[in-house]
């Protein structure tokens, strides 16, 4: 295998990582309002059918994504109205919110089957650029297309904002312990909505990112069950942005390698292992799983999932 | 205590009676199926994936359509998963008064069957089935003749002599298309080798993303995949490789890489079938058309091909449908080098449903 094939497989791996990077990146932002949006799978396919109709009727990259972004946004309204304002239980609300934009996502996306992009969006890659003749990570990270460049500059953004800001100080109160954040002044609501919904943006660009950038098309039901993946990434990355990105890469290097090895099967000391595909297929929840557990036991502060994630908050309770 | 000697009396001969009124009933509904007026025919298709706008599930619903088109009654349920599910929402449509069945899907196999007995009044058609009875009959084509002549195309076209396809499950129907298709590429360029890449799932476009871009990043420059979308060959192409497509056209997806497909014509045998239930001809049999019957074909080679394909795939189909040539004739070896096929024979039809070794020249293995 030539450093050519590594740089390959690596920028596959990015490419199948960073629709999961986004949406747990938005996730991230939206548990630490102290709010579990189990709809970021909806949010995912709203984002991937709203990107792809605007991309095929516009023509243009960035309405596209803006347009993703509004879907997942809009559905994270949804979400947010009900659980703060009308203090739904949280897991219910995402569940449904799944399941009905899910719905709406194929409904709307059933008459552009077949279809395809216009002319705006065959270019994606940056090839030819100074950055991307460098070796191994110019194929890697730079040859790629704009959500790629987009999601790692927002996942240090995201980082920046929550450890290095006063309103990111104020959002991770506002996850811990909302009364008393709501006591010092800062408005819980407003800070709550406006990051659910940023999150909701994060998810719908992150569908986007699958139908105008990896698959190319609409399909039903695209996402297919990277939503979930995304949550599981928010626990594996211990609510952190940047091993957020480590995460993501690694569960995209997972989906590819299965690929790498069903014909070269992996040699340990002479001896041939043939590994199943389905057995790399669920490594990313094993992972995941393994994290938690690590998590709990390690009891490192900041490692810990916001003290008020999934409580709804009465002011009138303080 | 005489009552009660009365009342078990009463009880035998009322039970009696009850058997035997059953037994008369289901030998009244075991007699034969009746032709069926054609103002009457409510057909029922059953797809086990959404219909969209390519693959499987949508070439089986030309042919329904082709069916409304001709006056007839026929309706479609896509996405019905290979479970009680369908047998339940066959259920439904027969109590509605559906009398035709189509169940598109081999999974649905053991349901199609004790519906079957269960309903011997309605026509039930099984594709790529194997089990028949009087009211059940099964339909598929030998897509693995259109195979055969999309690997030519493949083969004269491919500069790396690496050919790269995507499939979902070990089983017999797909290992006999990879097969065809390599001894089809073999026939034309002896040094082409197809590399096989599973994504163990029918549907599942960012799996077969996945596996496109992995083909084309190892050196594959054509791309071909068995599967109900052209995810595997629309990520291949963007990275410049030509694209085969399967079941249905991908000329307007891929104007630049789109090379051919296999494809069907199922509206060839549903307006036929049909007839038959009208007329009283209809059988429960096992039906496999070829290239001859025009079910199955191979669609209109575009200019992106090389030169020379139109002409060879045009002689092997002449070839295959005038029945000079076999597709399975020996000899043939496995990928371990061992002859399965000794040369002047060739593989029955029972032995290609039930295919488990790829051929020589093929880069992978069934687990």
């Amino acid at each position: 295998m030539t450093l050519l094939d590594i740089a390959l497989f690596g920028q596959t791996a990015v490419l199948m990582g960073t629709p999961l990077l986004l949406a747990a990146l938005g996730e991230i932002l939206t548990e630490k309002a102290g709010h579990m949006n189990l709809g970021v799978e909806g949010m995912m396919l709203a984002g991937a059918a709203a990107g792809f109709i605007a991309g095929f009727y516009t023509n243009s990259p960035a309405l596209a994504f803006a347009a993703a972004g509004a879907a997942g946004a809009a559905g994270a309204l949804i979400y947010a109205v009900l659980t703060v304002s009308l203090r739904a239980n949280q897991i219910v609300t995402g569940f449904v919110l799944t399941i009905f934009l899910s719905g709406v996502a194929n409904f709307v996306g059933s008459d552009l089957g077949n279809s395809t992009l216009g002319d705006g969006f065959t270019s994606v890659g940056d090839g030819g650029s100074f950055f991307s003749s460098i070796p191994f990570f110019g194929p890697v990270l730079f040859e790629q297309s704009r959500y790629v460049h987009f999601s790692l500059i927002m996942a240090a953004a995201v980082w920046i904002y929550l450890n290095k800001t006063s309103p990111g100080l104020s959002l991770r109160m506002v996850g811990e312990n909302p009364s008393s954040a709501d006591a010092a002044g800062i408005p819980v609501t407003f800070y709550k909505y406006s990051h659910i919904l940023a999150g909701g943006f994060l998810c719908g660009a992150g569908g986007a990112c699958l139908t105008l950038v990896i698959v190319k098309r609409w399909q039903e039901s695209a996402t297919a069950g990277m939503g979930w993946i995304a949550i599981a990434l928010v626990i594996f990355a211990a609510w952190g942005p940047l091993k957020a990105v480590f995460g993501a890469y690694l569960f995209g290097a997972l989906r590819g390698l299965s690929f790498k090895i069903q014909n070269a099967p992996i040699s340990i000391g002479g001896r041939s292992l043939s590994v199943p595909a389905q057995i790399l297929d669920l490594l990313p929840y094993i992972m995941t799983v393994v994290a938690l557990i690590l998590i709990t036991l390690g009891k490192k502060r900041e490692n810990q999932p916001p003290r008020s994630l999934g409580k709804p908050y009465f002011r009138e309770e303080r | 205590m005489r009552k009660d000697i009365f009342v078990s009396f009463l009880s035998v001969i009322i039970s009696t009676v009850l058997i035997f009124g059953a037994l008369g009933e289901l030998k009244a509904a075991n007699a034969e199926l009746k032709p069926i007026a054609k103002e009457d025919i409510k057909a029922a298709f059953i797809y086990g994936s959404p219909v969209g706008k390519e693959g499987y599930a949508f070439a089986h619903d030309k042919g329904r359509r082709a069916l409304e088109q001709l006056g007839y009654k026929a309706t479609a349920l896509e996405g019905i998963p290979e479970t009680t599910q369908f047998e339940k929402s066959v259920r439904d449509l027969i109590e509605q008064g559906y009398n035709v069945i189509y169940a598109t899907s081999f999974g649905y196999g053991r349901y199609v069957e004790r519906l079957a007995d269960q309903y011997p009044n309605v026509y039930f058609n099984h594709a790529t089935g194997d089990v028949t009875k009087t009211n059940l009959a099964t339909y598929m084509g030998r897509l693995y003749q259109s195979q055969y002549l999309a690997g030519i195309a493949a083969a004269l076209k491919t500069k790396s002599d690496k050919i790269g396809y995507v499939v979902s499950f070990p089983i017999p129907e797909v290992v006999s298309q990879v097969n065809a298709f390599t001894l089809g590429a073999r026939s034309v360029n002896p040094k082409a080798v197809v590399e096989v890449k599973w994504t163990n799932s029918w549907y599942d476009p960012v799996a077969e993303s996945g596996a496109g871009l992995e083909l084309v990043n190892t050196g594959s420059d054509v791309i071909m995949a068995y599967l109900d979308t052209m995810s595997a060959q629309i990520a291949a192409a963007e990275k410049g490789a030509f694209a085969i497509g399967c079941s249905s056209s991908g000329a307007e997806a891929l104007p630049k890489a789109y090379l051919t497909a296999p494809i069907f014509d199922w509206a060839k045998f549903y307006t036929a079938d049909i007839e038959r239930v009208v007329k009283g001809t209809w059988k429960g049999e096992f039906q496999f058309f070829g290239l001859e019957s025009g079910v199955v074909e191979i669609d209109a080679l575009t200019d992106n091909n090389a030169d020379s394909a139109r002409e060879a795939v045009q002689k092997a189909h002449d070839a295959i449908a005038s029945g000079l040539l076999d597709v399975f004739a020996g000899e043939i070896k496995d990928n371990a080098g061992k002859v399965r096929v000794e040369a002047g024979r060739s593989l029955t039809d029972e032995q290609i449903l039930t295919l488990d070794w790829f051929v020589e020249g093929v880069v992978g293995s069934i687990k």
